[in-house]
């Protein structure tokens, strides 16, 4: 899968999407592999129940995602928006950053982790600034500054948890490792650990876009090609939580050091009742959506923090099928916004009736994504809401205000967008709907039926996640 | 070699570090700024190197080499190439007035100190005064993060961060060489991706001073 990725890199300098396209099928291959025959863990690379959902799904999206930006691109080459030179450019860095993420996910070592989610982070900046308008050069630089800070505190908490391991596990690269520092974690000094874990949840959480330090995200997300915001939204922030996912972990096994939960649980709902009410007074359509994935991030990080096998379980639910959803709907914003020639909610009006495809495309994504029942995540969100009630009734409450609030602003929106007159300019859509439907059949499939084998795959895991 | 002497070299060097970039944050000219991280780069490398020396370590060498030659040659002089295109060596626009910057780093030094110090008990000494002055770097280089306005004293402020970041793995006992090398490299991507930045910006607004760039703050365009 690697090679593929690295292969592809090279190779997608002589320009064509389809090679883009074919090498994230080729990923996805490969990451469906894993699945049949799971490699022995060596000192720097492997594969067990949790990044293995992680791997499929990044390399499903990536997949979509690449056919979608084919046609996506075509279009920007004819309004002349982009060069071929930027598409070069373009499609390499496509293949970077996945193999970034990729990477990010089956690395054994803490440190060769915290590599490949900075070169996820710098293959980003650049696909955000792509456009070099003034708008998307203050984006990019803006990410580009709060991601190296937060990856930079990340990189002392890592270095803080080698120096608590140390002692126990001795010097060189098998101390870096998870599959060692998991099992002899009872024995790390629990203050060196406390200490890390705070910066660790400050570092990879300024890249899962957690409330404090989430600065960069609406920007980047309306600035950027939709292919990136789909990418971001979808598989990013995905990475960045399995970051802190395994470090939770590592917390939750020693018993002398603060519980990860209550800090978790208090950056999640901070980040849910922050993006739910910032939806409300959004005008730029991607931005709009931006925001819903702080929100739906600070769900699922709440989600991880209030831990059990329920609740992790529905963490890891939400968190599929938000990587789902939230891509179709960047697939059918990019193309509503290349049809319309705007991201300005205001200007756009009546796409049902103009563009019925892409339009009620738009409003099932919508109504999956703020959580109506026969969707996956109206399922995920639901044993969300039950195992809080179940565990601390209290914390229910603000979960259940931020998700009306936000699911009110969302209804809003989408309506003056879908439906009434058609308003602003009309062209004829060239979109590529396969990805847009295929990724909402998905998400309807599992609201409706999850099937036996992914239930027990996915409680396996949430058992291991303690 | 006794002890006592490669510790008193070791905590010279990292405390040096510290007084540096203090010397960082109240510089008010381009080109002195930019000797000062030099500065700062070259102690890192004596530090690093005599890390090496003490743990017997010799891939810590490298990391010494490379920060002696990138950071405190290469990266400077090429910024010092950036601010004399882009003839902005005069002044260094501060958010904050340097009087409260300094008050603000004392109280920070002060904080990593004590919380170092009484959370690495376990550890050996040599290590332990390493990381507290190593987060003491780490959270000057964040204040200068905020305090400037410049672009380039803003990569300046994140570079010595990094520096902050690699006395900490340096000081840590036996952290693997990938680590190390990898994050010599990002630094060179970084600083690549940072060139093209500021000369992009350059090329559409006539200034580095990023406070001309907000409007995106918001959906106010």
């Amino acid at each position: 899968m690697i090679a593929a990725a690295t292969l592809a890199c090279i190779s997608s300098y002589r320009v064509s999407a389809r090679i883009n396209a074919a090498a994230s099928l080729a990923t996805l291959f490969g990451a469906a592999s894993f699945l049949a025959i799971r490699p022995e863990a060596g000192t720097l690379l492997f594969i067990d129940d949790l990044n293995i959902v992680f791997i499929v799904v990044n390399a499903f999206v990536g997949f979509t995602t690449s056919v979608f930006s084919a046609s996506y691109i075509g279009h920007e080459i004819e309004s002349g928006r982009l060069t071929q030179n930027h598409i070069r450019f373009y499609h390499a860095m496509f293949q970077s950053m996945m193999f970034g993420m990729n990477l990010a996910l089956v690395a054994n070592n803490i440190g060769l982790m915290w590599v490949a989610v900075e070169l996820a982070t710098l293959t980003t900046v650049v696909m955000v600034g792509l456009y070099r308008t003034h708008e998307a050069l203050e984006a990019a630089w803006k990410y580009f500054i709060l991601g190296s800070v937060g990856i930079a505190l990340a990189l002392f908490g890592t270095t803080l948890v080698y120096v608590a391991a140390q002692p126990v596990l001795g010097e060189g690269l098998q101390t870096m490792a998870w599959t060692n520092l998991i099992v002899h974690v009872a024995s790390f000094e629990p203050a060196i650990l406390n200490l890390a874990f705070v910066f660790l949840l400050l570092g990879y959480g300024t890249k899962v876009g957690l409330v404090p330090v989430h600065g960069w995200l609406p920007d980047a997300h309306a600035e950027g090609p939709t292919p990136i915001s789909a990418v971001l939204s979808g598989l990013l922030l995905n990475v960045a939580l399995y970051a802190v996912l395994r470090f939770k972990m590592l917390m939750a096994g020693n018993a002398g050091a603060v519980a990860p939960g209550p800090l978790m649980i208090g950056m999640g709902l901070a980040s849910l009742t922050f993006g739910a009410f910032m939806l409300y007074r959004r005008r730029d359509i991607k931005r709009l959506f931006a925001y819903s994935s702080i929100e739906h991030m600070g769900i699922i990080t709440f989600a991880f923090g209030i831990g059990g096998p329920l609740a992790n379980f529905a963490g890891l639910l939400h968190m599929t099928m938000h990587s789902l959803t939230k891509s179709a709907i960047f697939y059918s914003v990019g193309h509503i916004a290349q049809i319309k020639g705007t991201q300005q909610i205001a200007e756009i009006r009546g796409l049902t009736q103009s563009h019925p495809l892409l339009g009620w495309g738009l409003v099932i994504g919508v109504l999956a994504i703020a959580g109506m029942p026969p969707m996956g995540i109206f399922m995920s969100e639901f044993l969300i809401v039950t195992s809080t009630m179940a565990r601390s009734p209290w914390l229910a409450v603000p979960l259940v205000v931020g998700l009306l609030v936000g699911f009110g602003a969302l209804m809003r929106h989408v309506n003056t967008v879908a439906f009434g007159e058609p308003l602003g300019r009309d062209a004829p859509d060239q979109a590529s709907y396969a990805p847009l439907y295929g990724h909402l059949a998905i998400v309807l499939a599992a609201g409706i039926y999850l099937p036996a084998a992914l239930v027990h795959w996915f409680q396996a895991i949430a058992i291991l996640l303690g | 070699m006794t002890d006592t002497l490669s510790y008193d070299v070791a905590h010279l060097l990292a405390g040096g570090m510290v007084l540096v970039s203090f010397m960082l944050l109240y510089q008010d000219r381009m080109s002195a700024l930019l000797n000062v991280f030099a500065l700062h780069a070259a102690v890192l490398s004596l530090s690093v190197g005599w890390q090496a020396f003490v743990q017997n370590a010799p891939h810590l060498y490298v990391t010494a080499f490379i920060a002696l030659g990138l950071k405190a040659m290469l990266i400077p002089s090429a910024l010092r190439r950036i601010v004399r295109r882009l003839d902005i060596h005069r002044e260094v626009e501060t958010a904050v007035g340097i009087g409260v910057t300094m008050l603000a780093g004392v109280g920070l030094v002060a904080l990593s100190i004590v919380l170092m110090l009484k959370v690495t008990a376990g550890v050996d000494p040599l290590g332990r005064q390493d990381l507290a002055f190593a987060l003491a770097v780490i959270l000057l280089g964040l204040l200068m993060m905020v305090s400037r306005r410049n672009a380039v004293s803003q990569v300046v402020g994140f570079m010595s961060l990094e520096n902050g970041l690699i006395l900490a793995a340096s000081g840590a006992r036996g952290m693997p060489l990938v680590v190390e090398i990898s994050i010599a490299f990002s630094v060179l991507i970084a600083f690549i991706v940072i060139g093209l930045f500021l000369f992009r910006i350059r090329e559409r607004f006539d200034s580095v001073d990023l406070s001309a760039l907000h409007r995106t703050r918001g959906d106010t365009h």
